[in-house]
């Protein structure tokens, strides 16, 4: 895969290497210190820090301004953009505005109902969806125009990723969906958490009999389980998850002092099972509002030293 | 048709307490289907304001007439006689009908009496579902005829959104994922390989974001 754009992300893909991306959510206010102080326990363990965008649709700081913060620390962000909150005009001209901060990656999403956060009376938007706006940013770099069809003077570089749960439902359309995003312009893919690791070696196979892990670089996420409790509560109450009854048992086997470990015992484990699978390109490790964990987790999974590029 | 709910009594006397000549006008169309505004409506939300205005000592007049239709100036007119008799009109039509009444009866206060939901079907008695949100460009061609508009939560084009689990949409688990629809539809008509097909991004002039809607037919303009 030929390099596109100036994303650092891009280099160490394209280079082979095993990339390690993390994400941070921005504070409730306007306290930048808080997604600093964050970026800065973690960003020696990974190449890229993906900010979410006013995540399961609760009200925060926005994703384009703790980018700059990070940018501006000299780091490597990645700028989540969901399709709930804005329109055709407010995407593209986002999408100028962190490119000319040197902001070059984007994470194309639909993003959580409003209905999950604390605007649940607003409207939400929807103009495009993930895919179409997978199509917008492609459109927007590689065509140099706009939607509207005008030419952009010096358009955004950016490297286009999409998120893709290979558990959700229906089964049987988790490749298609797969092919349907690569085909919109998709270049990375961050997954959704994997507690599963059959059923995503499963999917992984239906991703490669179509060769898809040829035009995409697919980054397994993963997040370390802080407890039991959150266990149980990621396999019953968030749509799309998938924990299996073992993980479960296995954190509620340990006291509970012991189960933060035991959860980063886990997150280990599956890093290791699946860096063997062809076609992994790298990790997502989604550690929330556990940042602190993020390098022990990429030391003991023989993810460090980072390359430099 | 058109899916309206009762609003609330205690919603219809804050607006119309104050009025001494009220005609409840109901309207045989869709409103009578869903059973909010039609004669049977009419009748009983008349006795119970009746009622109340008695419990209140206050001598109002309430009349009551359902309409053939109140979207349409042939049948409005036939309270144009009788219209100056009150000085106030609780329609019980659907938004349209409100304001065509409205329109016509220009110096006599309408208030609506219903709350105007969206465009569906009855599912069974008593439930009603919504099937279409008029977006002006109907897409169901492509879509196993399973509307992603007006039943995705997010009117996603390209779904399934990673929300949805087990059949369900992600903001309520008795809600059926538009998309599980459409996918099983496909696969029944032997069309999934339609399903890799981009739906391209939807000109949404023709919806509500192109502001007030108007067809126009010469071939049956008078
Ligand atoms: S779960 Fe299905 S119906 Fe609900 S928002 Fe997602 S795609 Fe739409």
């Amino acid at each position: 895969m030929n390099i596109k754009t100036p994303s650092k992300l891009e280099k160490i893909l394209a280079s082979g290497q095993l990339a390690v991306t993390s994400e941070c959510g921005p504070p409730r206010g306007t306290n930048a210190e808080e997604i600093i102080k964050k970026a800065k326990l973690i960003k020696d363990y990974v190449d890229a820090i993906n900010i979410t965008d006013n995540q399961t649709s609760v009200t925060r700081l926005c994703s384009l301004a703790s980018c700059i913060h990070l940018k501006l620390m000299g780091l490597e962000p990645v700028l989540q953009m969901v399709t709930r909150d804005r329109n055709r005009i407010a995407i593209q001209s986002d999408i100028l505005g962190a490119a000319s901060f040197g902001i070059n990656n984007i994470l194309c999403l639909s993003g959580d109902h409003q209905c999950f956060g604390d605007c649940a009376k607003g409207q939400n938007v929807y103009d495009l969806d993930s895919m179409q706006l997978l199509q917008t940013v492609r459109y927007m770099r590689d065509e140099g125009k706009f939607l509207g069809g005008d030419d952009i003077k010096h358009p955004p570089k950016m490297f286009v990723g999409a998120a893709e749960n290979p558990f959700a439902d229906p089964f049987e359309i988790r490749a298609p969906r797969l092919a349907k995003k690569v085909a919109a312009g998709a270049e990375f893919i961050q997954t959704q958490c994997i507690y599963n690791l059959e059923r995503f070696e499963q999917w992984m196979k239906l991703v490669r009999d179509r060769g898809l892990h040829e035009k995409v670089y697919i980054l397994a996420g993963v997040t370390p389980l802080k407890s039991a409790g959150m266990a149980k509560y990621m396999k019953n109450k968030v749509p799309g998850m998938d924990v299996p009854d073992e993980i479960v048992k296995r954190m509620a086997s340990k006291p509970k002092e012991k189960q933060p470990e035991e959860g980063i015992n886990i997150c280990i484990e599956s890093i290791q099972r699946l860096k063997e699978i062809e076609g992994v390109r790298g990790f997502h490790v989604m550690a929330i509002e556990w940042e602190e964990k993020v390098p022990e987790i990429v030391q003991r999974a023989g993810l460090y030293p980072r390359p430099k590029e | 048709m058109i899916i309206a709910d009762k609003k609330p009594i205690e919603e219809i006397i804050e607006a119309i307490k104050d009025y001494k000549k009220i005609l409840i006008l109901g309207c045989n169309e869709c409103v009578t289907v869903c059973e909010a505004g039609g004669k049977k409506e009419v009748e009983i939300l008349a006795s119970a304001l009746r009622m109340y205005f008695l419990n209140q000592s206050k001598d109002v007049k309430i009349d009551e007439k359902t309409l053939e239709r109140q979207c349409d100036h042939e049948y409005l007119e036939e309270i144009r006689n009788t219209v100056e008799n009150y000085d106030s009109i609780l329609s019980l039509a659907c938004g349209v009908g409100v304001q065509f009444t409205a329109e016509k009866y220009h110096s006599t206060p309408v208030f609506p009496g219903v709350n105007t939901c969206f465009l569906g079907a009855t599912e069974e008695r008593g439930v009603w579902v919504e099937r279409c949100q008029a977006c002006g460009k109907c897409i169901l061609a492509s879509t196993g005829g399973i509307c992603p508009v007006s039943r995705c939560a997010k009117r996603i084009l390209n779904g399934p959104c990673g929300g949805s689990s087990k059949g369900k949409c992600e903001i309520n688990k008795d809600l059926a994922c538009a998309w599980q629809l459409i996918i099983d539809r496909l696969k029944a008509l032997g069309k999934l390989d339609e399903y890799e097909k981009i739906t391209p991004i939807k000109d949404w002039s023709t919806d509500r974001a192109g502001g007030p809607r108007k067809v126009i037919r010469e071939d049956v303009k008078q």
